[in-house]
């Protein structure tokens, strides 16, 4: 690394010089890596689509919910297959699947973004909290997310459901609720072994207080984990959301989600093949696209010593 | 330069380490008195586990102390809660070790050392970098670099970085936890020398803690050797290096490397048999006693004062029943 005399240079017309962060150079593999890139446009494509769902409809001039008796069944009340009008068919009420596998993308994307969101926060902060504070602190937050861990998930919401109604907003909570002590263990046994380090002993003896040491020296040193933590729970948020919408407990119908209408063709699959393939093989792209990007963005971050920390998928 | 005014004083400081939590105690730190003047640099030396760095945390109060007290600029900050301690920490700072260990390897440079200064709100936004680079200049890093990570230093400039933190708030006394020890040595001289610049520049007072005997030397007014959490000797640096009595140090001295060949020949190493004892158990009486080729009985039973031993040296203290005045007597045992 040559240094420049600092004689030669005046101070206001040297260029900035940036740091090549560690992110940044995680940045630089993940670019060369061909599969990540390929995931990343896949991701992509579906988040255009969620956005882009209402056009969609528009050119097509099919609506998600509309049930097109006419032209979207049989004469013996069956659904149609793919033609010309409806690209993926219709369902068993004469709604164009095309248009409701769309429309799915957007409850999938949100409430598995959301859902992540929630609980990447709530884990790194009881994470964080539970081994930078250890004792007792930590005794009671670490056996919490282990009871939350040995729940049984489906029977779980299903109780919560129940009482609380099928929402959104329900299934948002309850998926954030059930994959955040995931995170929150991963989190601690970090925040364990950071804490040790000698930097975190220099920010005390320089007067730092507990918040500012958690908030400046040990959440940064998260992001590697967190961040693949969180594209490999992305995924896994999608296949609890449409579980839970599978067993009429997620999003109330007539709204489309990939999990409802995998639950409405269950009774058709014999004469219309298209209706549950096409939410199905919806489901497996998105997932399988983001668990690979998941996986490559772990390589980049550490191509050496990170071990795989996949998430179990819990459905 | 050295004054008078007390600045640190050390009383009886005591830290034990439970191991389990119950069952014997790991001895780090056992009965130890320090007192460092203002502008004085204290040398600390002895071998590796003999509690060096504890004292040194306990002195910086990262470390609870088990029993014994700190006073700090006339104030008793042994049981000082955080919040009330950090005001103090403004004038007790800390040179770790590890150059690589002791920066966060996510931040940049210039937040790292203008850490000091949004801690203790000195100066933030503009002014903040301006003193940062400032401070940069003041060690010898390159201003320029305020934007880059540590991983982008070499362990000396990583070290720099360091002192710029420790002396950012221009404290009174810096504890320095083996600063060269992870050096090469032509950098350690570097650091050494820039050490000494910013003592000549800010008057700031020094705890020197190292394992080398020769460093230690280069760079204190005083020396203090220690012995498995205690201190055995003490006296001024010349002092102790002409004339060492305790047979602990004449020994630690004989296995000081020599540059000269001729005289290293002329040189019999005094070697010790045995390994360190655990701190856990340690010995009774004088703790070096197993060691000691002087060692007789009233050693194993009595623990020796550490006190002036020969009449009119009232600065050069030794804990020792038996101080050697002839090294060559240790030799020929």
């Amino acid at each position: 690394m040559s240094t420049v005399p600092l004689e030669t240079v005046a101070a206001d017309a040297v260029p900035a010089i940036e740091g090549r962060a560690p992110l940044r150079l995680a940045m630089d593999r993940l670019r060369r890596d061909r599969v990540a890139i390929a995931c990343a446009v896949v991701i992509l494509l579906l988040v255009v689509t969620a956005l882009a769902a209402p056009l969609i409809a528009h050119l097509t001039g099919h609506d998600p919910t509309t049930q097109y008796r006419d032209t979207g069944l049989t004469p013996a009340g069956l659904p149609v297959g793919p033609n010309r009008q409806f690209w993926f068919g219709t369902d068993n009420l004469g709604r164009d699947v095309f248009i409701r596998v769309v429309y799915g993308t957007r409850i999938s994307l949100l409430v598995g973004v959301v859902s992540t969101v929630l609980a990447i926060v709530a884990g790194v902060v009881v994470g964080v909290t539970a081994g930078y504070f250890q004792g007792a602190v930590d005794t009671v937050l670490a056996r919490f997310m282990d009871v939350v861990l040995s729940l049984p998930f489906l029977l779980f919401a299903i109780a919560l459901v129940a009482v609380a109604g099928p929402s959104i907003v329900v299934s948002v909570c309850v998926i954030a609720f059930f994959s955040f002590a995931a995170v929150g263990r991963i989190v601690r046994g970090q925040t364990l072994s950071i804490r040790e380090r000698e930097y975190i002993e220099a920010a005390r003896s320089l007067g730092a207080s507990d918040l500012r040491i958690m908030a400046v020296d040990v959440v940064p040193n998260l992001i590697a984990p967190v961040i693949v933590y969180t594209t490999l729970l992305i995924p896994t948020a999608i296949v609890f959301e449409a579980t839970l919408s599978f067993l009429g407990m997620g999003v109330v119908p007539p709204t489309p989600t990939w999990g409802n209408m995998l639950s409405d063709s269950l009774q058709y699959y014999q004469v219309a093949w298209w209706f549950i393939l096409f939410p199905g093989l919806a489901l497996l792209i998105t997932t399988l696209a983001f668990n690979l990007l998941g996986d490559s963005v772990r390589d980049a971050l550490d191509p050496s010593t990170f071990t795989s920390a996949s998430v179990k998928s819990r459905s | 330069m050295t004054d008078n005014e007390v600045l640190l004083q050390a009383i009886d400081v005591v830290k034990h380490f439970a191991v389990r939590r119950r069952g014997p105690h790991v001895r780090a730190v056992d009965g130890v008195s320090l007192t460092v003047h203002s502008g004085e640099t204290v040398g600390l030396v002895g071998e590796t586990g003999c509690g060096k760095s504890t004292l040194a945390r306990c002195i910086a109060r990262l470390y609870e102390l088990s029993s014994g007290r700190v006073v700090f600029e006339g104030r008793d900050i042994t049981r000082l809660s955080r919040r009330r301690l950090a005001p103090v920490r403004r004038n007790l700072q800390m040179i770790f070790q590890d150059p690589y260990g002791s920066l966060n390897p996510r931040r940049r440079v210039g937040s790292i050392i203008g850490d000091p200064l949004a801690i203790h709100d000195v100066a933030d936004g503009r002014d903040r970098r301006r003193r940062v680079q400032e401070l940069m200049e003041l060690v010898g890093l390159n201003p320029e670099h305020y934007n880059r990570y540590p991983a982008e230093f070499s362990g000396g400039q990583r070290q720099r970085i360091g002192v710029a933190r420790a002396v950012a708030l221009r404290p009174r006394l810096i504890v320095c936890d083996e600063p060269v020890s992870a050096l090469d040595v032509s950098i350690q001289a570097q650091i050494i020398n820039l050490l000494d610049d910013l003592k000549d520049q800010l008057g700031i007072a020094y705890v020197f803690i190292s394992h080398d005997l020769s460093v230690v030397r280069h760079v204190s007014d005083r020396v203090a050797v220690m012995y498995l959490g205690q201190i055995v000797e003490t006296a001024a640096a010349e002092d102790l290096y002409a004339r060492p009595r305790h047979p602990y140090t004449v020994a630690l001295l004989s296995a000081t490397p020599v540059a000269d060949p001729d005289l290293a020949d002329r040189r019999t190493p005094i070697l010790l048999t045995g390994d360190v004892p655990s701190p856990v158990d340690p010995p009774s009486g004088c703790r070096f006693h197993p060691r000691c080729p002087k060692a007789r009985e009233r050693c194993r039973i009595e623990a020796p004062a550490l006190e002036s031993r020969t009449p009119g040296e009232d600065t050069h203290l030794t804990a020792c029943h038996f101080p050697v005045h002839d090294p060559a007597e240790l030799m020929a045992s």
